[in-house]
């Protein structure tokens, strides 16, 4: 017997608990609001004003320049001036600074030379971040005064940075947001759904009745596509307005691709679904997941940096491949298509979830 | 045979591991009528209709329900019959109209003949007023009445009830069966288990279920028949005395309190059971005040479930 109406009574079943779960549809609007301002203003791989001391023994116009071009490139605030190389190690040490400027007192002679480094800068290497920030001040230049000029050194490489010049993290970061954002959310959600009617007991109820598998997985997700859609605009109005991330690409092709990643992670949601007994044991599940698609995908460290199972891992979460494709999208001005082989990859693993998901369940309480 | 009746069972079995929780039940449920399901928990009750209705897949036996083979065409069934949970199964967080709404929908009734349906429900179960009021705020018998017009708003051949009345307060339960027999005169089959001897007595037909086998079955007056043991009542001023006095003894099933009056079942091997009590409670000569009196379905209970019945009506 064919009948339309039974996939239709579970959507809007599932649109009026949604309506009246308060909790829930604070968690929709709550969750990329709360991370885009976490991660868009907390996480910056690109550090500036870091504090910084120094000890010119020197005292020259030339080392005061190489100071002032020091604090000129924003990296290093001076805050304070040391009389020794001890004293720079102690205030290191100690933590009040986190690198320190030495200039010996025969710098002059040692720039004039140019055999042997002229300075030292002391920095807490400790965090990475910091030690790569340092790096920079170590491409400082000096120059005598014009009478004197000495011979510009050239590079052997020049860089160019592409898609995001003036190096924020916000432009990479805002992006992928929309997949950690879609992956916590709408794995979640589904994982508890069909979990939540077993415990409350509908779930006897329903598979009592002519419902099919299919029609009730269905009406499932089909509710959470529109909320995932919606929360893909939350974070790119956000990402525009609050950190001026540029969109190059167009938007059809941004929603496009974020549709097949909702669908992925909702079918993941519902095969989660089918292996908890209980919302708790879903809620665990969907962390287990969480977790790699942050930390592998691509989205806190580079693909590319990555040991080789872990890169193996990474190709599985559908994560790691919209990170690609929507990085492509907006900070490249790529089209959907171009990245086909990332969209793929996104649709087979809905695929298969589904199918997964509809064999485990079945219309028996056996 | 189908015409006849709406469930044939045979030699019905259900393992769970190493438990056999329905142990070769074979049944005959006459249409149109009220079988009841008596037992005490965990006597397979609940496990045999969730196979009849296949949710659970027999580990050995076959059943027909409508004329459908069950867990086969169980998906075809599935719009014939009216199921009933024990626990309160739907939508707590929707109200009674919005629950009432989905299921018609989920049943696909048409929209035309869902409404009507609905509004009659209203009426007959008395949900009118609670109508915008969420299933989660409603009391037992409430949500009773609301779980029955959900499983019969498809109008099912076929309702089965799993102890309906388990939560709820006498007069509910009163006004629940008067529906029960409304539905059952206009043709519904209905298979209700329950614990209450008072809503089993109502039953057309009964079977008494006991660690999964059916110990008993036939009408509760048939039952009371053939119990196959005497009753005798026995008004004492210390009915601790009494107790002591004709425990273990031969020919002796059972003896029960009720307020001062002790209720004793005899074995028919004594033939003269009057007499051979007031022999075995001579020392209370003149205290005890001893009387034959008619078997009720309580006492085909309490013998059928200590084994005494099998041999009698296997």
């Amino acid at each position: 017997m064919k009948c339309y109406s039974r996939l239709y009574a579970i959507i809007s079943k599932e649109v009026l608990q949604l309506r009246r779960d308060r909790l829930t549809l604070g968690l929709i609007v709550g969750i990329p609001f709360l991370q885009i301002m976490l991660f868009g203003y907390a996480i910056n791989t690109d550090v500036r004003h870091l504090r910084g001391a120094v000890a010119d023994l020197s005292n020259t116009s030339l080392s005061r320049q190489l100071v002032t071009n020091a604090e000129a490139t924003q990296v290093m605030d001076v805050v304070m001036r040391a009389d020794s190389a001890e004293q720079l190690e102690s205030w290191l040490k100690a933590g009040r600074v986190v690198m320190g400027l030495y200039i010996p007192n025969d710098f002059d002679r040692r720039v004039a030379q140019g055999t042997r480094a002229a300075a030292q800068l002391l920095v807490d290497g400790s965090d990475p971040v910091v030690l790569g920030a340092a790096r920079q001040l170590a491409q400082l230049d000096i120059r005598y005064d014009t009478a004197r000029q000495m011979p510009h050194p050239l590079s052997f490489i020049e860089v160019r940075t592409h898609y995001n010049p003036e190096r924020r993290s916000a432009v990479n970061i805002v992006p992928a947001l929309i997949g950690v954002i879609l992956t916590m959310t709408m794995v979640l959600f589904t994982a508890v759904a069909i979990v939540r009617e077993r415990e409350r007991g509908n779930l006897e109820l329903l598979i009592n009745t002519p419902v099919t598998t299919f029609e009730l997985m269905l009406g499932k997700i089909i509710p959470y596509i529109v909320i995932g859609l919606l929360q893909v605009t939350i974070i790119l109005l956000l990402g525009v307005f609050v950190f001026s991330v540029p969109i190059n690409g167009t938007l059809f092709d941004i929603y496009f691709a974020s549709l097949i990643f909702i669908a992925a992670n909702l079918t993941l949601g519902l095969l989660l679904s089918t292996l908890a007994k209980t919302q708790f044991q879903a809620m665990q599940m969907t962390f287990i997941f969480f977790l790699p698609s942050i930390l592998l995908s691509g989205f806190m460290f580079p693909f590319d940096g990555m040991p080789k199972p872990a890169q193996y891992i990474a190709e599985i979460l559908p994560m790691t491949h919209f990170v690609r494709i929507i990085r492509g999208i907006v900070l490249r001005g790529a089209e959907v298509f171009q990245l086909s082989q990332e969209l793929w990859a996104l649709a087979a693993f809905a695929v298969m979830t589904m199918s997964l998901a509809l064999l485990r369940f079945r219309k028996r309480l056996d | 045979m189908s015409q006849e009746f709406a469930i044939v069972a045979h030699n019905l079995t259900r393992r769970f591991g190493s438990l056999t929780a329905v142990d070769h039940v074979s049944l005959h449920v006459p249409r149109a009528q009220i079988y009841g399901f008596l037992g005490p928990n965990g006597s397979g009750k609940s496990t045999t209709i969730r196979m009849l209705c296949g949710l659970l897949t027999p580990s050995e036996g076959d059943a027909t329900v409508l004329g459908y083979n069950i867990p086969g065409q169980v998906s075809t069934l599935r719009h014939k019959i009216g199921y009933m949970t024990q626990r309160f199964s739907l939508y707590e967080d929707l109200t009674t109209i919005e629950n009432l709404r989905f299921i018609a929908s989920v049943y696909c009734v048409p929209h035309r003949e869902a409404r009507e349906s609905i509004e009659s429900a209203l009426e007959r179960y008395e949900l009118r007023d609670l109508m915008q009021q969420r299933a989660g705020t409603l009391s037992g018998g409430q949500r009773q009445r609301l779980s029955l017009a959900a499983a019969t708003l498809h109008r099912p051949e076929l309702l089965l009830l799993d102890e309906p009345t388990s939560a709820v307060d006498p007069q509910s339960r009163r006004d629940f069966w008067a529906i029960l027999f409304q539905l059952a005169s206009e043709g519904t089959t209905i298979l209700v288990s329950t614990h209450y001897m008072d809503e089993a007595e109502r039953c057309h037909n009964l079977a008494i279920l006991n660690h999964g086998v059916v110990v008993a079955n036939g009408t509760p007056l048939d039952l009371e028949k053939r119990i196959g043991v005497s009753v005798v009542e026995i008004g004492a001023k210390s009915p601790a005395q009494v107790n002591s006095l004709l425990s273990a003894q031969s020919g002796i099933l059972s003896v029960a309190q009720l307020g001062a009056l002790m209720r004793v079942l005899v074995a028919h091997s004594i033939k003269n059971p009057v007499e051979y009590l007031q022999g075995l409670l001579q020392t209370l000569e003149g205290d005890v005040e001893i009387t034959l009196t008619h078997p009720n379905l309580e006492d085909v209970f309490v013998v059928a479930t200590q084994g005494g019945y099998a041999g009698v009506l296997a």
